[in-house]
């Protein structure tokens, strides 16, 4: 190389120490784009928030709704009415995966290490990623709901729905951090989902989200009795179609909070020392 | 032209550095569980040069590469790039480098533009500027044709190229390379090394690690040899190919049965400094080290007048393996892949 061509190309910008707000919403915005276009190149990986909402509907309608209805007293239209507002709850849940394995496959693929040794706030990749899956949700929402009229579920409280799918959204983004968790430590995107799988599975079951606990055992009454997806199912029940709303609402949101304290921390640290 | 001067800001100078340093490292410590990683690395880069850090898998290349862009802290020792404290000053710092590597990667399901739209945003371009810099470096890398595809139906070398374009969006002062050719084959290897050495006429300081010797030769100007976190040897190029016995000649005679009287004819010549030559019977061919170009014609030489036939002459840059045998004493540790010794098929001649 010649001493002429020695010259450092100017650097774009001046160093900084501090990153604006401003360029926090510009790095979290291009960051959201980036999962948006995901989608649109695979628009497969929206087959989950596509299908599940239908499949879940049809079955536990169908499959199981008679027989649990004609137990709740109102055959299977009132089951329509009891299993609606609990898959809104389920759906918040089954979807905070995602941003587990989409994080696990950003560190294998090496993505990660880019954005990393990028000057933009680490914050920036969490909440980009929060925020989209938050729209997956909305977009689930929106799939389930219109199944939900199909198979006869009345909408006669749109306030009380919006509030069930907000509730939702803020259960979701606290277990969220559990996710980023998982994702951040285990070694990829299968065992995020094995895990989560795990975990899932006795919640979503052991809960009033399909079926009334009054007939289970008690020592699983107590389980379900505190399990914050019976909380929510039941606050999103009362709020959508009538009935007691606060304990289980308040119980819900304590959950919330709680989860994120504690997660949340836990999240961002394993997130700030991966090596 | 020493970046954090024009930018007015303070420079740590508390470890001795020489003025135009781009990256110094010194006494640079990491050890996982009981694996030293790195056992205490000095380095110092010069401002618009290329270095090459040399060792086969596991010296700990990349742990100093992932020390010196932040992704991970050293346990003891310092680091400075373009003047800032990897410890202290990451932020600052992130602004200044560019990272290609093995493992720091672009997004493979988005377009070639996409992924360079994206990081010029994440470097605060405005929404045109960072559309036309994307347009620019795709220009510049040959990938406009590829721009809307989606990075994982590139190839091999597209995919390098893209790459090493994402790496130069912040008009980077130092890049760091990764074992940049690690698994492309021969003809994409040297378009990726073209590339490269545009970018170095650019002026941009280079750290590159690699495992392969006649990388660093075609790249580096300076060579840092590690092996199991330390550093073995360092010097200019020149310096430490000499040191190693430089190239090697390989004679293959047309007639096998000529291999063993010419090895025995070329010790017997006393060629000035000629090291004792080897036969590699499995490939038929009598390797002579070589140091310089004077022996290398004094040995084809005397080849043609004695009048054997060959078939081939080739020259051959020493392997990572003959490198270490000659620093070291011992071959290149490559725990995960073990390599055969390539001295099974050779043996020496009796003289």
């Amino acid at each position: 190389m010649s001493a002429a061509t020695t010259t450092a190309p100017a650097p774009a910008l001046t160093p900084d120490a501090r990153i604006s707000p401003r360029a926090h919403v510009r790095h979290t915005g291009a960051l959201v784009r980036r999962n948006l276009l995901w989608i649109r190149q695979d628009p497969e990986s929206m087959f989950d928030a596509l299908l599940m909402p239908v499949v879940f509907t049809l079955l536990f309608v169908y499959v199981f709704g008679g027989s649990i209805g004609q137990a709740l007293g109102g055959g299977q239209d009132g089951y329509v009415q009891y299993v609606i507002p609990g898959m809104i709850a389920m759906m918040s849940m089954t979807l905070s995966q995602g941003v587990g394995t989409g994080f696990s496959q950003d560190f294998n693929s090496g993505v990660m290490d880019r954005f990393r040794s990028l000057p933009i706030g680490r914050g920036s990749v969490l909440f980009a990623k929060i925020a989209v899956e938050m729209l997956r949700m909305l977009f689930a929402t929106t799939v389930l709901m219109i199944v939900a009229v199909l198979v006869g579920f009345d909408i006669d409280r749109w306030a009380g729905l919006f509030a069930a799918v907000g509730l939702s959204a803020v259960f979701a983004s606290s277990i969220m951090w559990v996710f980023i968790t998982l994702g951040v430590v285990l070694k990829n995107a299968q065992s995020v989902q094995a895990m989560g799988f795990l975990v899932l599975f006795p919640l979503q079951f052991g809960s009033s989200i399909f079926a009334p606990t009054q007939s289970m055992p008690g020592w699983l009454q107590a389980f379900t009795d505190y399990n914050p997806l019976s909380t929510l199912a039941d606050a999103a029940r009362g709020l959508m179609v009538g009935g007691p709303v606060a304990h289980d609402l308040w119980i819900t949101l304590g959950w919330s909070v709680a989860i994120t304290a504690v997660m949340a921390p836990v999240a961002i640290h394993k997130f700030r020392t991966k090596t | 032209m020493v970046p954090a001067i024009v930018w007015g800001m303070k420079r740590i100078d508390d470890i001795p550095r020489a003025a135009d340093s781009a990256v110094t490292v010194r006494g640079l410590v990491k050890h996982y569980g009981e694996t030293k990683a790195l056992d205490g690395v000095d380095l110092d880069v010069r401002e618009g040069t290329v270095m090459g850090v040399l060792g086969p898998n596991g010296a700990g290349k990349t742990t100093l590469v992932r020390i010196l862009s932040t992704l991970i802290t050293p346990d003891s020792g310092q680091a400075y790039v373009a003047g800032y404290d990897v410890v202290r000053q990451p932020r600052q710092l992130r602004r200044v480098i560019g990272l290609t590597g093995q493992y720091a990667s672009v997004d493979e399901k988005l377009p070639g533009r996409e992924n360079l739209y994206m990081i010029g945003r994440l470097l605060d371009l405005s929404r045109r500027d960072a559309r036309a810099r994307a347009d620019e470096l795709l220009e510049r890398f040959s990938l406009t044709e590829a721009a809307k595809r989606p990075a994982s139906t590139y190839s091999g070398g597209m995919r390098r190229r893209l790459d090493l374009a994402a790496s130069m969006i912040g008009r980077p002062a130092v890049l760091y390379l990764d074992e940049p050719t690690t698994g492309l084959d021969p003809r994409t290897r040297n378009e990726v090394w073209d590339e490269v050495k545009r970018m170095v006429g650019d002026g941009v300081t280079v750290l590159l690690t690699t495992q392969y010797m006649e990388e660093a030769e075609q790249l580096a100007s300076e060579l840092t040899v590690v092996d199991r976190g330390k550093v073995i040897a360092n010097g200019g190029i020149e310096e430490l190919k000499a040191k190693v016995g430089g190239r090697t000649l390989r004679i293959r005679p047309a007639d096998p049965l000529q291999l063993r009287p010419l090895a025995a004819y070329l010790d017997e010549l006393g060629i000035t400094g000629l090291a004792r030559t080897t036969v590699d019977t499995e490939r038929g061919a009598v390797l002579v080290p070589i140091l310089s170009d004077e022996q290398l014609t004094a040995v084809v030489g005397a080849v043609t007048a004695r009048g054997i036939t060959v078939s081939a002459v080739t020259t051959e840059l020493p392997s990572l393996d003959e490198v270490f045998l000659s620093l070291t004493g011992h071959r290149a540790s490559a725990p995960q892949d073990p390599a055969p010794a390539p001295d099974d098929t050779r043996e020496e001649v009796a003289v």
